[in-house]
């Protein structure tokens, strides 16, 4: 295989390739204008050719898992991240690559004479942007992937609050889907908070559960239980209309367990528990 | 009765069965069900999708806006290739439990749609399919 000639080429037209790329570039359909600037467009766009001509000049154009093109894939995946944060899709951010093509191809087109030489060049171009384009796919999928991983952490972290109402009163407010995995994690930290501060007296509130059925019911008595055990007592408040209408007809009983409709009236039942009373301040109005 | 729409759903995992839940409920809200038929549909759909899941490893869950005459409805169809119930009666019954649930899904989702029918055979899965009017 001769030598190509594409390296030379790149670091010889450098800047009118950088022209001619940013003009298609602002051309295209797929453009996030909202999302980037030409100017930021301008700097990520040069920072990549210049990257590109300079692995290039050592580099296999073959392989890009060679070190010399270390700097291209970290770069690509640089891009790929700040994107797929910024809300691309994954053809909007391959674009970014696969839009050098054709700038690349009428450049290799003016430079290479010779047919057989110039279907040869640009068969080596396009092997070599199509798998840079791949690696920026892989690299927004990966990035993706760890956005949703740790978004998924933060929602278990966030489904779990124990609150404390009053001295002695706790509060659980529930939102969402109970399966099994949370439920573990928010009876454990009812239990911890029950220990932690010698409350009497635990409010679960169910208002933001749209779903109760024989499972929730079930893990909720568990709840239950376990306080009982070690002291104190459970109220559950937050009972719609249609939920309880439900949970009759499920035949679920939930006989020993003190219910409430809104979670005030738990916590008057729990003010009433503890021998206080809330009153009006006197000379306000 | 006819047909509507269908959506096919695979039942595999705990998140299937919310998903399930959620196609139910969106259709049944778009049909104008109130909010206690809603909360009733939804929850027989979630006994049994996690039926589905748990007792028969798995299987689908079908779930149609159905019309018959001026009703409107949603029908539920769940089949699995599981181990199949054996004596059904004894499976519908409150308090029945092969595993350490509190043994009221069949049953209490029964109560909670208008129609039920349940077909199955040991060692040949098994196929519920129910439906709620508006």
């Amino acid at each position: 295989m001769t030598t190509s000639r594409i390296p030379q080429l790149l670091r010889q037209h450098q800047a009118a390739l950088l022209d001619a790329w940013v003009k298609a570039q602002q051309a295209a359909l797929t453009l996030r204008r909202d999302l980037l600037s030409d100017a930021d467009l301008r700097i990520q766009s040069s920072d990549f050719l210049r990257s590109l001509t300079e692995a290039c000049q050592s580099g296999d154009l073959g392989d890009i898992q060679g070190p010399a093109w270390a700097e291209v894939r970290e770069f690509l995946s640089g891009v790929s991240g700040s994107r797929a944060s910024q809300g691309f899709s994954p053809a909007e951010t391959a674009t970014f690559v696969f839009s050098l093509k054709q700038p690349l191809f009428s450049l290799l087109r003016r430079e290479v004479a010779e047919p057989a030489a110039l279907v040869e060049e640009t068969w080596t171009a396009t092997v070599l942007l199509d798998n840079l384009g791949l690696h920026t796919v892989d690299a927004f999928q990966k990035s993706r992937e760890s956005i949703i991983t740790r978004q998924q952490q933060e929602l278990l972290e966030l489904s779990t609050p124990v609150v404390q109402l009053w001295t002695g009163v706790l509060a659980l407010p529930l939102i969402g889907t109970l399966d099994s995995a949370r439920t573990h994690v928010v009876m454990e930290s009812l239990l911890q908070a029950i220990v932690d501060t010698g409350a009497s007296l635990a409010i679960i509130d169910i208002t933001g559960v749209p779903t109760v059925d024989t499972l929730v019911a079930q893990h909720l008595m568990k709840a239950v239980a376990a306080a009982r055990l070690m002291g104190a007592e459970c109220v559950i408040s937050g009972i719609r209309p249609q939920i309880a209408q439900t949970i009759v007809h499920l035949g679920v009983e939930m006989g020993s367990v003190l219910t409430k409709a809104k979670l005030s009236d738990a916590l008057a039942l729990a003010f009433q528990r503890l021998g206080l009373a809330v009153a009006k301040a006197p000379g306000r109005a | 009765m006819e047909v509507r729409r269908i959506e096919a759903l695979p039942i595999r995992s705990s998140d299937d069965v919310v998903r399930v839940r959620r196609q139910a409920h969106n259709w049944a809200s778009e049909l104008g069900f109130s909010p206690v038929d809603l909360t009733k549909l939804v929850t027989a759909a979630s006994e049994i999708a996690r039926n589905t899941l748990e007792h028969g490893g798995g299987g689908s869950a079908r779930v149609e806006e159905v019309r018959r005459g001026v009703r409107v409805g949603v029908r539920l169809t769940f089949e699995d290739q599981g181990p199949g119930i054996a004596d059904i009666a004894q499976a519908m019954r409150d308090g029945f439990s092969t595993r350490r649930g509190m043994g009221l899904g069949l049953g209490g989702a029964k109560r909670l749609v208008d129609e039920f029918e349940i077909a199955s055979q040991a060692g040949a899965g098994t196929k519920i399919t129910m439906t709620r009017w508006k």
